[in-house]
């Protein structure tokens, strides 16, 4: 996905509109994997009075900035295929939105 | 006139953490929207630059304050376990709601999409702050990043319209009460 060229350089930017859809498709993920898994619930149960919603948001959190920390690294002084980041990040931030809604995490668990 | 401590706080949650979050995400979407549209110009002044800094920094510290207060402070007396033998819910928002076949939607559906649809939404403005923050003066020559953070801080209002949305209903139907009583003023005699 990543080109070197003369012009303006895009990859800090790339990298953190790529990684904002990464971490809002880890949310989703993990909102219906607890959802459907009460080990997995206990586990992300970092603070007991909010309960997993505390290490779902904490995790993806957590893997958003990772992965922007990463990626900028290796995009930081790149010219990349803007259009093709923007439509991967797009997709991953619609299924992160899709998959925080109740009935369609209901729907992927069966019920 | 009074207020309870925990009425209080959700206040500041909803209203000013969350309210102004999403009056400053409208706002930049008309701003990005209207941009999309403008002629080439001079662009702003280094003043300019400071204040449109300030905008952004202060927006995306109202939608973390937004998100970090309602899932550590208020989240907590929402969902509070019942004790043994307690019959009056009305300190129980979250049981309340379940307790009746009308109102367990509001949690089921409601709370349970706001309070994890609302995160995308500081996710996404830290990321839209950051790209204009990055280019300030150079998004002429990048449209397609304009576009592209144009959409995410949309889909940021929607998300946090949800939240609001949801969040000011709920409390309407089960209302997250009680903790010290505040004294506010004297009401007219």
């Amino acid at each position: 996905m990543s080109q070197q060229s003369e012009g303006i350089v895009n990859g800090p930017a790339a990298a953190a509109i790529l990684t904002a859809g990464v971490g809002c498709f880890v949310l989703g993920v993990l909102v219906v994997a607890t959802d459907g898994s009460k080990p997995l619930a206990k586990l992300l149960t970092f603070y007991t009075r909010t309960g997993p919603l505390s290490g779902v948001s904490t995790v993806a959190i957590l893997v958003w900035i990772a992965a922007w920390l990463l990626l900028a690294r290796v995009w930081g002084s790149k010219r990349v295929a803007i259009a093709k980041v923007n439509a991967i990040a797009l997709v991953l931030l619609g299924m992160g939105l899709l998959l925080t809604f109740p009935p369609f995490g209901d729907l992927l668990l069966g019920r | 006139m009074e207020i309870t401590f925990r009425n209080l706080v959700t206040i500041v949650h909803g209203m000013m953490f969350g309210g102004f979050f999403l009056m400053a995400t409208f706002g930049l979407v008309v701003m990005l929207w209207r941009s999309m549209y403008e002629r080439q110009g001079p662009g702003l002044t280094e003043q300019g630059h400071r204040w449109e800094t300030a905008y952004l920094v202060a927006m995306v510290l109202l939608g973390w304050g937004a998100v970090l207060s309602g899932a550590y402070i208020v989240y907590p007396w929402y969902r509070a376990a019942l004790p043994a033998g307690v019959v009056d819910l009305s300190g129980y928002p979250q049981r309340l709601l379940l307790s009746k076949p009308g109102t367990a939607g509001w949690h089921t559906l409601g709370m349970e999409w706001k309070e994890h649809v609302s995160w995308m939404a500081p996710m996404a403005m830290t990321m839209v702050a950051y790209v204009l923050l990055k280019y300030k003066g150079a998004m002429e020559e990048h449209r397609a990043l304009r576009k592209q953070v144009l959409v995410f801080a949309m889909v940021a209002f929607l998300a946090a319209g949800v939240a609001g949305g949801f969040g000011a209903l709920i409390d309407k139907a089960a209302p997250v009460d009680g903790g010290r009583i505040i004294h506010l003023m004297e009401g007219a005699k």
